[in-house]
């Protein structure tokens, strides 16, 4: 049978290493098995929305000339917009810079951001301010008096 | 009456032996000079911080979150509930001046170089802390879920999300999911009330056992002044009856404030309605807010917000480990550089500050 000690008297050195990789691995294990579930947990689950792809923005005789309202679209707010000479035009209501909801500012005549003072055209292109990029357009669709918006495919 | 004390002090003792923790704290001085009043504002802020403990639990006892209920609650509180104006106020107000007599004591230190070698730990401890308190602040602030509130933490946490790689897993992580919803508030809450409060108290007790541990910090210029020479006074009693005083004034203060300048509470949050217009951030953000207005969109490649960002992290992190890079004053060494830094720090704060404010 093979000795504990080394003949110097120094503990088997193989069988130290064995067991501290057995020891260590046991605790990297023990830790994954641990943190995974936890990390996991704090990821929060995806919710099952339905896909909205159009929705009525009620009547265009509602809405004046020079103005914008912000119209729900799912779960998403969409400025839609009417310009001075009466035509419609929806964007994402959603501020490319931080998120933000926009408004219509008529003493501007365009969108804005409360935010950050960031400022859009009518055509939904970021002409001042912070905003990076443009904001998304959707399509309006005016048939007899029922507006109505959709992504632009 | 006295015997009944000694009785209790002698019962205890005998069990405990407080006797070296009395004489301990009875050889504990306080130096004193003319920059001795920056000392009282840690103790100050300690005293804030039991003052939001105890109204945080206060208000525990009717708050609700969720999106349909935590704007209705504060209602009733501020409205139903006997002094619940008073609490809440006075909770608003306290985190505020807490963020400010913490801000206080931070630069204080940061000028007095009390950072340096040996107290590295107390100095990593506080600032910790400190980004902490803005975190409660953060957190705190969208839990009446205004309209304030809620585009306040759109935007918040889509900064966090502009951060290069672990920006957007971390917004997810914040918010809940991909947008500010009722998930975002039940978050919120869970680390204003549970989280923030379970850290800051490790950290708190580390820092101040550091505090008794190793005394005050006192000026470089003070410590070639021969021991003997030096003017001290004994801390028990005589400099914590003056911290006591203190916090009696601020307590003073604090209640003028609820009562003539009650918190409000604003319009519920909605969000299919615009960012009104005027909103902004609470004034410790609000530097940082009045940058992002000024850095432009796009800076060669990069987004001006991210490079905005990372420019802001980099201050804190640097500002942070100062006790590693100013190896001068760690010697013993006087150090104007750091002045610099720390006026022209104070200086960008209180312009962008009060430009933010006006405009």
């Amino acid at each position: 049978m093979k000795s504990e000690f080394t003949p110097t008297g120094q503990p088997d050195s193989d069988r130290r290493d064995f067991l501290k990789y057995i020891l260590g691995g046991g605790l990297l294990a023990w830790l994954a098995a641990v943190l995974y579930p936890v990390m996991a947990y704090l990821k929060p689950p995806k919710q099952g929305e339905v896909e909205v792809t159009s929705v009525k923005a009620g009547k265009a005789s509602a809405i004046e000339k020079d103005s914008g309202v912000i119209v729900r679209f799912g779960s998403k707010p969409v400025i839609l917009v009417r310009n001075a000479a009466g035509e419609f035009r929806a964007f994402s209501a959603t501020c490319t810079h931080l998120d933000c909801t926009v408004q219509y500012r008529k003493d501007m005549g365009l969108i804005w951001c409360a935010c950050h003072n960031g400022r859009y055209d009518l055509n939904g292109r970021n002409v001042a301010g912070p905003p990076p990029r443009p904001l998304d357009e959707y399509r309006v669709v005016v048939q007899g008096d029922e507006i109505s918006i959709s992504k632009k495919v | 009456m006295k015997t009944l004390w000694s009785n209790i002090y002698d019962w205890v003792d005998e069990r405990v032996e407080l006797g070296g923790l009395v004489e301990y704290m009875g050889k504990k001085y306080v130096p004193v000079n003319r920059h001795s009043i920056w000392y009282y504002f840690g103790g100050v802020s300690l005293f804030l911080f039991i003052i939001q403990v105890v109204t945080g639990i206060l208000l525990l006892l009717y708050y609700k979150s969720g999106e349909q209920l935590a704007f209705e609650s504060i209602q009733f509180i501020m409205s139903k509930v006997q002094f619940g104006w008073l609490i809440r106020s006075i909770h608003s107000w306290t985190a505020n001046l807490f963020i400010l007599t913490a801000m206080i004591h931070m630069f204080s230190v940061f000028f007095a170089k009390a950072y340096r070698k040996p107290r590295e730990v107390t100095w990593f401890t506080g600032m910790l802390m400190f980004f902490l308190l803005l975190g409660f602040g953060f957190s705190g602030y969208l839990l009446p879920w205004n309209e304030l509130a809620f585009f306040a933490t759109k935007v918040g946490t889509d900064i966090a999300g502009a951060v290069p790689v672990v920006g957007k897993p971390m917004m997810v992580f914040l918010r809940g999911g991909e947008d500010v919803t009722g998930a975002t508030l039940s978050r919120f809450f869970g680390f204003h009330v549970a989280v923030l409060p379970g850290i800051f108290t490790v950290l708190l007790s580390i820092h101040l056992l550091l505090v008794q541990r190793q005394g005050m910090s006192e000026l470089i210029s003070h410590e070639q002044i021969p021991p003997a020479e030096r003017k001290t006074m004994p801390f028990f009693p005589n400099f914590l009856l003056r911290d006591l005083l203190f916090w009696l004034v601020v307590l003073n203060l604090l209640a003028i404030l609820a009562v003539f300048f009650p918190w409000e509470l604003g319009k519920k949050a909605d969000a299919f309605a615009s960012a009104p217009s005027g909103i902004k951030p609470e004034w410790y953000f609000l530097f940082m807010f009045q940058t992002l207005k000024y850095i432009p969109g796009k800076i060669l490649f990069f987004d001006g917000e991210v490079l905005g960002i990372l420019l802001f992290g980099l201050g804190g992190l640097l500002w942070l480990m100062v006790p590693f890079w100013d190896r001068k004053s760690s010697r013993g060494e006087t150090n104007r550089f750091i002045n610099y830094i720390g006026i022209f720090v104070v200086f960008y704060i209180l312009v962008l500050t009060i430009v933010g404010w006006i405009l």
